[in-house]
């Protein structure tokens, strides 16, 4: 589904990924662990097409399109979706609205009809169980005074909503407590599909008890230097990075 | 027609139009109402218009207005079929249609009870109503400091005269149209209107203004506007006028105790376009709100300035304006609270937001604040940027396409004021204009 191949991209003169090389398939879940300043994030908003990276060499392929050639939009139209580590406030559009209008416009992107707000509504209740989400909130201007659980809880239903094939989820986990990781959890897994696949940046091994990966990568200094399945994670939580460090030297 | 060769000529022009009406009167030439328009021609003479030397026009500058000659008093009439481009749909209500600032009754229709309201044509009133007009004429916006006020108490002819009794509710708005009709050629009108609303009544009143043809128009309106006692009022003026229109506007409103003004400013559209709105709260706990949006693009310029004068004690003002700059325009925001020694316990509260699109577009803010009583609570901020990256990014990586997210976020961010407007088809009318501007 997803091959990136030496990816190097950099934000103003400092580059960040340094030659970085994924296999992802469909149905498959890895998770990208790492140190600060590893490249992690980059690496979500490179694959989600922020603006502000620039990628000087290598390539994404993505269900066989070069997928660094295709807009920020067309991209979520193709399938991908970013959890943001940080959901964006935006005053003045609710939730329902912009995932209405989101939504058609995927759909446009497919040749499918609008949805009319009567299947709207029941798509959006069906999908809000699975997050426990409450419709006062949907109502809301978007993220605009959420909690940070509530942001997660609402990234995690949008992706519900959109029914994303490649979900990349940017350090969900942060600024989440016991229970509020939980039902983000619960909302991923029930998302698992033989033909979706799910990266989950983490700093943390917390996430991965529940969302269990089947592969566990390490990002170190702008590439991938250890990859291993689910138990490197632990590993990981066991002795740090510092022995990934001396590794990759 | 030739455009005037200085300021001199268009001043010429008005102060003899002046004097053509004064030789065609009879007794009316000693009435004391004639002498507040001799005072405040000679005022007008005297501070002629203004440059941006003056601290008030600073950033508006009305010189383009003379590059061409305007005719003062053309009167047309339009027909139902030139009106339909115009019309708001769905909109109910006393409707008035001024063409050049004269009521056309044929193409208006009242449908309140005269009882509930007497709606009367400024010219009219003049003849019909002198007790009411020599009361308030001219008693409230201030024709000693503001030259466009001071020419527009001395020539205006014609407006609307409205007057709501005591505890009454009208409950149909009053919309005013005023229609430029520059087909054929340039045109300059100075409409006046008069809105006395009595104790513990209410109305809902909007302004409109459309310019028709290719020729260049010059509104030049004042509004008086008085609140009695436990008065409420929602007040729009809502412009949408052409390339070639300069418009200059001077609202002013007297409140009295416990009286309550809300009012939304929008200005679509239009070459130049100054609007002073004035608020003097002279009771105690009165309250105003006023809102404003304004989206010029292309060269247009759209000055607002607003004072609120706080005169008595445990009185509230709110204030938000909002604008949207594209292209090479140009906006102003100048907002004035004033807090005299008796007004303890105000709460004054302004807030000004700018949009800015396009690296040509320039927007000028300042507020000002003149306190002299200790026990007041009052507050003012003012933000210019761009439209939030992270948020246009946010939307897009979600599905929605670049041109749709940007027009969703300015039209939300457009939201704020429309939201006010509680006369539904106008404000239905107006996020659809919105939106259309903001799609283009």
């Amino acid at each position: 589904m997803l091959s990136i191949s030496n990816l190097h991209a950099s934000i103003g003169n400092k580059e960040i990924l340094r030659g970085l090389n994924l296999e992802v398939n469909a149905g498959e879940i890895h998770a990208i662990m790492g140190p600060n300043g590893a490249g992690k994030s980059t690496l979500a908003s490179v694959l989600a097409g922020r603006e502000d990276y620039e990628v000087t060499d290598g390539s994404v392929q993505y269900n066989g399109k070069d997928l660094l050639d295709m807009a920020i939009e067309e991209r979520a139209a193709e399938g991908i979706f970013l959890a943001f580590q940080y959901p964006v406030e935006i005053p003045g559009v609710s939730t329902t609205n912009f995932l209405k209008t989101a939504l058609n416009e995927i759909r446009k992107h497919r040749g499918q009809e609008p949805l009319d707000a009567v299947q709207f509504l029941k798509l959006m209740k069906e999908k809000m169980k699975l997050v426990n989400i409450d419709q006062s909130l949907l109502s809301r201007s978007l993220n605009e005074g959420f909690s940070g659980g509530e942001k997660k809880r609402n990234e995690i239903f949008q992706m519900a909503m959109l029914e994303p094939k490649l979900a990349i989820l940017d350090e969900t986990d942060s600024g989440l407590d016991i229970d509020a990781l939980r039902i983000v959890a619960d909302g991923v897994n029930q998302l698992r599909s033989p033909d979706r696949a799910t990266i989950v940046v983490t700093h943390y091994q917390r996430l991965l008890d529940y969302i269990v990966p089947d592969f566990v990568h390490v990002l170190y200094k702008g590439r991938i230097v250890k990859s291993g399945p689910k138990e490197l994670a632990l590993e990981l939580e066991e002795k740090g990075y510092d022995w990934i460090k001396a590794e990759a030297v | 027609m030739t455009p005037y060769a200085s300021y001199n000529d268009f001043k010429e022009q008005l102060l003899a139009s002046f004097r053509d009406n004064e030789e065609r009167m009879n007794g009316e030439r000693k009435a004391p109402l004639h002498q507040i328009r001799r005072a405040a021609l000679r005022q007008f003479d005297q501070l002629g218009f203004p440059t941006i030397r003056h601290e008030e026009w600073k950033y508006s500058n009305v010189s383009g207005l003379m590059k061409q000659a305007f005719e003062l008093d053309e009167t047309t009439t339009l027909t139902p079929n030139d009106l339909a481009p115009l019309e708001i749909p769905n909109l109910d209500g006393n409707i008035l249609y001024f063409v050049n600032g004269r009521y056309h009754p044929e193409l208006s229709h009242i449908v309140s009870p005269a009882g509930q309201v007497q709606i009367t044509s400024f010219a009219s009133a003049l003849k019909s109503e002198p007790d009411l007009i020599s009361a308030h004429f001219a008693q409230y916006a201030n024709y000693q400091e503001n030259s466009f006020t001071a020419l527009n108490t001395a020539l205006a002819n014609d407006g609307v005269v409205v007057r709501v009794p005591d505890n009454t509710t009208v409950d149909q708005p009053i919309i005013l149209r005023f229609i430029t009709d520059s087909r054929t050629k340039n045109i300059a009108s100075q409409p006046r209107n008069l809105i006395v609303v009595g104790k513990n009544s209410e109305l809902m009143l909007a302004e409109s203004y459309r310019t028709l043809g290719e020729g260049a128009s010059f509104v030049n309106v004042v509004t008086e506007i008085v609140l009695d006692r436990d008065a409420r009022m929602q007040y729009y003026k809502v412009q949408d006028e052409t390339e070639k229109a300069y418009h200059i506007g001077t609202t002013q409103v007297n409140q009295t105790d416990s009286s309550h003004f809300y009012s939304a400013t929008v200005t679509l559209n239009g070459s130049f376009v100054r609007n002073n709105l004035n608020i003097r709260l002279d009771g105690q706990y009165a309250e105003a709100f006023m809102y404003g949006l304004y989206m010029p693009n292309g060269r247009q310029h759209v000055d607002n300035h607003t004072l609120v004068d706080h005169a008595m004690p445990n009185s509230y003002s709110n204030e938000l304006y909002k604008g949207i700059l594209d292209d090479n325009s140009t906006g102003v925001f100048n907002g004035k609270i004033f807090v005299r020694p008796d007004a303890q316990k105000t709460n004054a509260y302004q807030s000004c937001k700018n949009v800015v699109l396009s690296p040509g577009a320039t927007m000028n803010t300042k507020p000002q604040l003149e306190i002299y009583a200790d026990d007041v609570k009052c507050s003012h901020g003012t933000t210019t940027g761009q439209l939030n990256d992270e948020a246009l990014f946010y939307m897009r990586s979600r599905g929605i396409p670049k041109d749709e997210a940007r027009t969703l976020l300015l039209y939300a961010f457009s939201q704020d004021v429309l939201s006010q407007i509680k006369i539904q088809p106008i404000r239905e009318y107006l996020e659809r204009v919105v939106q259309e501007k903001l799609g283009k």
